[in-house]
């Protein structure tokens, strides 16, 4: 048992990133206080919640590029609806943000279920529709911090027993989706959808509403994370995330989680999103041309996906166990 | 009395066909291209040249860049104004050199092209209309810096957009330049957050760190300075790290109510996309050549005389604190 969890991906990913760490603490020592680990986790957390989403929609072998999207614009819609209507309690507004996102992410899902367009094309579409749509709805001005109310702006930031509420909504996430993924018949449809849509339907899966269930749960997170992320950085514009849709399937890429489908678990997304997390918060304090800050980035997402690649390789099926032994 | 009558109309009649070419005629289409949609500066932009269309008459008015930053993005916005036929086009650049060859074919079309805000290499435009000079921006930057340093000066970073940027590169070479006459201020990083509110929070967050002793963060990009604004106060750290350098009245406002900065400065934006219209205008219509020590006038806002690079200064940038944050919030 535990020599297997020693050979399992996971447990190689972690040993990257405490390697990873200890040689960022080797020139910059600060970086393994205690407070600042808990501020790169707390940093990586909206990673992490987008990451667990498109890991949903991966694992029924499809691809949600529109995730960034679909933050920018249900972060843009409660931000301008706090920015009008102050009074509005923020439970509300996280409560409509995931509606919105839902929503968003059921757009998706239909199309990619009813009328069965490669989610690849959907949701290329969707991601420049959103994008166009967060331009329409705020008209190209920005909602700034001093429009947006004081509660709005405290949630994430709101301490308990020493890690602040945007954590732990993640922590939350995270606990979910083990439950989700590993402990409900959903969560067996999407590794089965993944791993072999014709068997999935032999075992009376509706592989297209399977697919679409997950979009929408992937859409529900992005909407979340799109409060999360205008409250912590006190500013929603047209770009906000603007190419993040590319960090969040690298994170799984990283963790682990086959392009393929049907491949991946939940402690893979959360540490690779972690090691993207590590990754970005350390460049900045180790003092690294920022021109070799993105080259590092991109390097480390091609040795992961070459591990994936030899880790996936599947040995030739046998067909004829006689005709080998005749050869 | 019938055929005096019909004498008239006929001299109405032809009176109103000399008038008529004149007003008939196409009016002047400019197009103005901005780093990218969205961004409030621009926007504001848009209002003044807007505003310089109504004042001239006959002057359409085309707003538009691409919707993220990249040269890639305002070549093909660029490709599409030149098969529109415009009668100039105002870009303010995301790439000094890639954009050179579009708007030469612009050029050779007839088209008038200057840049404005963020320069073009000189061989792809006429001329380029600096906001201000790049010389006392740098010196209000370091200054602003200066003047909220304790007592005996301290640290002071700077968090600018991407490294490429033109005018980033030109205001941190111009504040470098006269730091000797500014002995407290100690310049210990460069860093880059490449216009994007995560990178720079982080990267801003990386400096807080890097640099305990440090008093000031210089960001000379709008995105930038309220990222940092934000960092250094989810860091409990504002009134201790001053945030300065050049951003937006209504973006700044919260910041500068909390403390983490106590003065910014921008020019007027609003000014800026005036006078470049103004410019493209008298250019396009053969009112001015652009040359080098040529004087083009920019209607209420003077005129603007060019160096030997063709290019030119509008005005100085002005300073925003406490005192007059809320008179300009709610306009840019």
């Amino acid at each position: 048992m535990i020599s297997r969890f020693l050979k399992s991906r996971e447990a190689l990913l972690a040993g990257a990133i405490v390697l990873l760490t200890v040689l960022i603490a080797i020139r910059f020592p600060a970086f393994v206080s205690a407070a600042n680990l808990v501020r790169v986790f707390n940093d990586t957390s909206i990673l992490i919640i987008l990451a667990l989403g498109q890991m949903m929609v991966i694992l029924t072998r499809c691809i949600d590029l529109s995730m960034a999207a679909n933050l920018a614009l249900s972060g843009m819609v409660v931000a301008m609806l706090n920015a009008a209507i102050p009074g509005i309690p923020v439970p509300a507004l996280i409560a409509l943000a995931i509606a919105v996102g839902a929503i968003l992410g059921a757009f998706n899902g239909i199309f990619v279920w009813k009328l069965d367009i490669p989610p690849i094309v959907v949701t290329l579409g969707t991601l420049t529709i959103f994008r166009g749509l967060v331009f329409v709805l705020s008209g190209g001005a920005w909602v700034n911090a001093h429009q947006m109310s004081d509660a709005f702006k405290a949630f994430p930031r709101a301490v308990f027993f020493g890690l602040p509420v945007l954590s732990w909504v993640a922590i939350f996430i995270v606990v979910l989706m083990t439950v989700l993924i590993g402990r409900t018949a959903l969560g067996r449809a999407f590794y089965a959808v993944g791993g072999n849509p014709t068997a999935a339907v032999y075992t009376g899966i509706d592989v297209g509403r399977t697919r679409f269930v997950a979009f929408t749960l992937a859409g529900a997170l992005a909407g979340l994370s799109g409060y999360l992320w205008i409250s912590r950085y006190a500013v929603a514009y047209v770009d906000i995330a603007g190419g993040f849709e590319l960090d969040i399937i690298a994170a799984c890429v990283i963790g682990g989680i086959s392009i393929a489908g049907g491949i991946g678990s939940v402690g893979g997304a959360v540490l690779g999103a972690l090691f993207f997390g590590v990754i970005k918060n350390a460049l900045p304090v180790v003092n690294i041309s920022p021109f070799w800050q993105l080259a590092i980035s991109g390097a480390a997402i091609i040795v992961a996906v070459a591990f994936n690649a030899r880790a996936e390789r599947r040995r030739g099926r046998i067909i004829l166990r006689q005709s080998e032994a005749a050869s | 009395m019938r055929l005096f009558g019909k004498l008239m109309a006929a001299a109405a009649m032809s009176v109103a066909f000399t008038l008529n070419p004149a007003q008939a005629q196409d009016d002047v289409k400019i197009a103005l291209v901005v780093k990218a949609l969205g961004i409030g500066f621009f926007e504001a932009a848009n209002e003044g040249a807007k505003e310089a269309a109504e004042e001239l008459g006959g002057v359409e008015i085309i707003y538009t860049g691409p919707t993220d930053t990249t040269a890639e993005g305002q070549i093909e916005v660029i490709n599409s104004l030149i098969a529109q036929n415009v009668d100039a086009i105002a870009v303010s650049a995301n790439d000094r050199d890639a954009l050179v060859p579009t708007l030469k074919k612009a050029m050779q079309r007839g088209i008038t092209v200057i840049s404005w805000d963020s320069g073009v290499a000189p061989e792809g435009r006429q001329m380029h209309l600096n906001p201000s000079s790049n010389a006392l921006i740098g010196e209000m930057c370091v200054k602003m810096a200066a003047e909220h340093l304790p007592e005996g000066g301290g640290d002071v970073a700077i968090l600018s957009a991407s490294a490429t940027a033109t005018n980033q590169n030109i205001w941190i070479e111009e504040m470098k330049k006269v730091l000797p006459n500014y002995p407290g201020v100690n310049i210990v990083a460069t860093v880059y957050g490449d216009d994007l509110a995560d990178k720079s929070y982080r990267e801003a967050q990386g400096l807080i760190q890097s640099y305990p002793d440090l008093k000031a963060i210089i960001a000379p990009t709008s995105v930038g300075i309220v990222a940092a604004a934000q960092a250094v106060t989810d860091a409990g750290k504002a009134g201790e790290i001053n945030v300065t350098g050049l951003g937006l009245p209504s973006e700044m406002a919260g910041h500068v109510k909390s403390g983490a900065s106590k003065s910014f400065a921008i020019w007027n934006p609003i000014d800026l996309g005036y006078s470049a219209t103004m410019i493209a205008y008298n250019l396009a219509t053969e009112k001015a050549t652009a040359e080098p020590g040529a004087e083009i006038p920019m209607g209420r806002i003077g005129s603007v005389k060019l160096d030997d690079n063709n290019e030119g200064a509008m005005a100085e940038p002005f300073v925003y604190d406490a005192s007059n944050i809320d008179d300009f919030k709610d306009i840019f």
